[in-house]
């Protein structure tokens, strides 16, 4: 995460000749993708040997770091990080949205709400894949986004809360019927497993691996993307801006090397510890 | 040559021997084995053996004449010869006592004759007949003689109880079969490149010595911990699949019962116990979970590890649904022996049904049971089921569904996004090359 927040600069716009940059997330956007794809692999890399705790790599995996008394330990530990962020999310989602009155958390086109143009956006997007239709024009998030964002969100607390149940199993059988405390382990491990395997394979190819982004799309390090960029992948977010005048409070200045460089080191380490991930959850299904 | 006498350093000739022969009364008692050196033979080789007797040829001839018809009163007699410890018989085998060692050792008040009956004098022949120890242990050599050491070829006696001239009895730290010794003794034959394992038994000594018993002989030298003898016997050794032997599987529980007792009252109050009473082949006895040589300490992870699939072997079922559970996840990657294995829940010697009020995994005790590991256990926490079947709907309902809905749900999403991503992904790169565009925004 950038340690230095380039300031939207609004207003120093004259220098018209070089490529302008524009804020997509913020720095606290970006922080939370941080904390939550760092503990998301800590979540993966320690929560996979135990769904597949037969397989030689989990058990090469766990005699290397300590055993399961180890895995457990930075399991949890990763858990306590993810659920803090996710609350801290959740209290900032609600004081913006019932505090501040801000109107977008909810509805209209800056909200992460799915509505009716993002069904009608998958399906002119799928018909133009297979060459029947135009390319969609997308707002500020596309329908995948929306759904990569919901799946996180129900994933946080499906898994989040038969995790808990079984950290805390003995207090959860106080709510809770005895078959459930069985069904938490099959719930929290299939959940984690279609986590796993979307993120590392869908997310992936959606965000960063497609031809659009290839190889890495960095906005989510370093929160800026070119004009160019932000035009062709959502051009009703550019012209709705620009119609309201809004598009030049948006203006930032391009990311400095460091930033760049960093984006490129963590990301491509990430995506490289999921795909390794990918691989052997793959591979124990071979065994 | 010289040979020394056996009571004295210097001035031992071989004439000085033959003088002093008479007065061996006086002398501590010191006895000698048999004596078969070819002495024409020795003369007329150049074998080592050969040059060394050759000096002593003439002087034994002389002396032999002299004294022949003279019985070999003590011996003393014999060790004046065969204190020499180089001396050989004509198979190259050492026909050498040590005098000293001799007298000290059990036998030491016995003359060399008790044992060796065929010598009567001096000369005396150069083939004697083999000792037989059974002429004194009668009982111990009915028992060897229907034990698996049986073979005369193999020297049954000294095999174990080492050299003939040195036995000590086994309560005496310097015999083989001195209880922290016997290991040793046996492990010379039972270990890598032994003469049992080149018959194709397996090399049990080191896995001995390594086990719980070895810890307890070799570190701490308890008399008591378990040597070979104390399961397999000592002159009546039999082989396990022999009813009458202590290692056949059914006389097994009495004994290890012969020092773990209780234990093996639990194990035959439980069913385990039950069933080997009622002669069922399958029941399992002490070795079938610690193993025979192999024994572990219970608690130590190696054995925690192991020994869940052995249970397996015959509940497969149980191990089955075992291993779906978080229990098994946990207790299969190691580093975290707390996990519950079988016999935490379900007791290791006296397993019994949970129909069975004083069973671990009785209704009743359910909640002391979990509770053990899990604090603050209650009666909705021990619902829990240990060995639920998510593929059974019958008798998991619940699990049954749950299991269903997160399996359809992984499915169809994974299935809808990888047609639509790989659709996307090709229609992009299709777009990229025909706008001519190598890099973004195809």
């Amino acid at each position: 995460m950038p340690e230095v927040e380039t300031a939207p600069a609004a207003g120093e716009q004259k220098a018209a000749a070089p490529t302008r940059y524009f804020l997509r997330f913020t720095r606290e956007q970006r922080y939370l993708h941080g904390v939550l794809f760092t503990t998301f692999l800590g979540l993966a890399a320690t929560g996979l040997p135990l769904r597949f705790s037969g397989s030689f790599w989990a058990r090469t995996f766990a005699a290397a770091v300590g055993g399961f008394g180890a895995i457990l330990f930075f399991h949890k530990l990763c858990a306590l990080v993810l659920t803090l962020a996710f609350l801290i999310h959740v209290k900032d989602l609600f004081t913006r949205a019932f505090m501040n009155g801000e109107k977008g958390i909810f509805w209209g086109p800056t909200s992460m709400v799915a509505n009716w143009k993002d069904a009608k956006d998958l399906a002119a997007h799928m018909r133009w894949m297979v060459g029947l239709g135009p390319k969609p024009q997308f707002e500020r998030y596309a329908y995948w986004e929306k759904f990569d964002y919901w799946a996180v969100f129900w994933g946080m607390v499906v898994i989040g809360f038969s995790g808990y149940a079984m950290w805390f199993a003995p207090f959860f059988a106080h709510f809770l019927p005895g078959w459930a405390l069985n069904a938490v382990l099959v719930i929290h491990s299939e959940e984690g497993l279609l986590a796993i395997l979307f993120i590392f394979s869908i997310h992936f190819v959606n965000t960063h691996l497609r031809p659009d982004s290839f190889p890495i799309d960095m906005v989510v390090f370093t929160g800026m993307e070119s004009e160019e960029e932000f035009k062709h992948k959502r051009p009703l977010e550019y012209e709705r801006l620009a119609a309201e005048g809004k598009l030049e409070a948006r203006l930032g200045s391009e990311p400095p090397d460091w930033q760049r460089n960093f984006a490129r080191v963590v990301g491509f380490t990430a995506v490289f510890i999921g795909l390794l991930l990918l691989v052997f959850t793959l591979t124990a299904y071979f065994d | 040559m010289e040979v020394r006498f056996a009571g004295e350093k210097e001035d031992g000739r071989m004439a000085a021997v033959v003088h002093r022969r008479p007065p061996s009364t006086a002398e501590p008692p010191q006895r000698a084995h048999r004596i078969s050196p070819t002495h024409r033979q020795a003369a007329s080789t150049k074998t080592r053996a050969g040059r060394r007797t050759r000096i002593l040829l003439t002087t034994l001839a002389a002396a032999s004449l002299l004294f022949a018809g003279m019985r070999c009163a003590s011996a003393q007699d014999c060790i004046s010869c065969h204190s020499d410890a180089s001396m050989t018989d004509s198979a190259g085998h050492s026909i050498a006592v040590d005098g000293k060692k001799f007298s000290a050792s059990i036998h030491g008040s016995l003359q060399c004759s008790s044992c060796h009956t065929d010598i009567k004098g001096y000369p005396h022949p150069e083939k004697i007949a083999p000792v037989q120890c059974q002429t004194c242990h009668a009982d111990q050599q009915s028992a060897l003689s229907g034990s698996v050491h049986a073979k005369a070829s193999q020297h049954p006696c000294t095999s174990c109880h080492g050299n003939a001239h040195e036995i000590f009895p086994k309560s005496d730290p310097r015999s083989a079969v001195y209880p922290l010794n016997v290991p040793k003794t046996c492990g010379a034959c039972h270990s890598k490149d032994g003469v049992a394992t080149k018959d194709g038994l397996p090399s049990v000594y080191p896995l001995y010595m390594d086990s719980i018993h070895g810890f307890a002989l070799s570190k701490e030298g308890l008399l008591v911990a378990a040597n070979c003898q104390s399961c397999h016997g000592s002159h009546g050794i039999l082989r396990h699949t022999d009813p009458a032997s202590p290692t056949f599987k059914a006389n097994i529980p009495r004994t290890c019962g012969s020092c773990h007792a209780k234990i093996n009252v639990e194990y035959e109050q439980g069913i385990h116990g039950h069933a080997l009473a009622m002669h069922n082949p399958k029941a399992p006895v002490c070795t079938d979970c610690h193993t025979a040589h192999a024994i572990l300490q219970p608690t130590q992870a190696a054995f925690r590890m192991q020994s869940t699939p052995i249970c397996g072997n015959c509940h497969q079922d149980k191990f089955s649904t075992y291993r779906d559970t978080f229990h098994s996840q946990l207790g299969s990657l190691g580093g975290y022996v707390e996990t519950a294995r079988c016999w935490d829940c379900h007791g290791a010697h006296d397993v019994r049904p949970a129909s069975d009020p004083a069973s671990l995994i009785a209704p009743a005790n359910l909640v002391t049971t979990c509770g053990r590991c899990h604090a603050g256990a209650n009666l909705k926490f021990v619902q829990y089921q240990p060995h639920a079947n998510a593929r059974d709907r019958k008798m998991n309902p619940g699990l049954y569904y749950v299991r269903l809905f997160m399996n359809l749900l992984l499915i169809s999403v994974l299935t809808f996004f990888l047609i639509h991503t790989i659709l996307w992904l090709i229609r992009s790169r299709y777009e990229q090359v025909k706008s001519g565009k190598g890099g973004k925004n195809a």
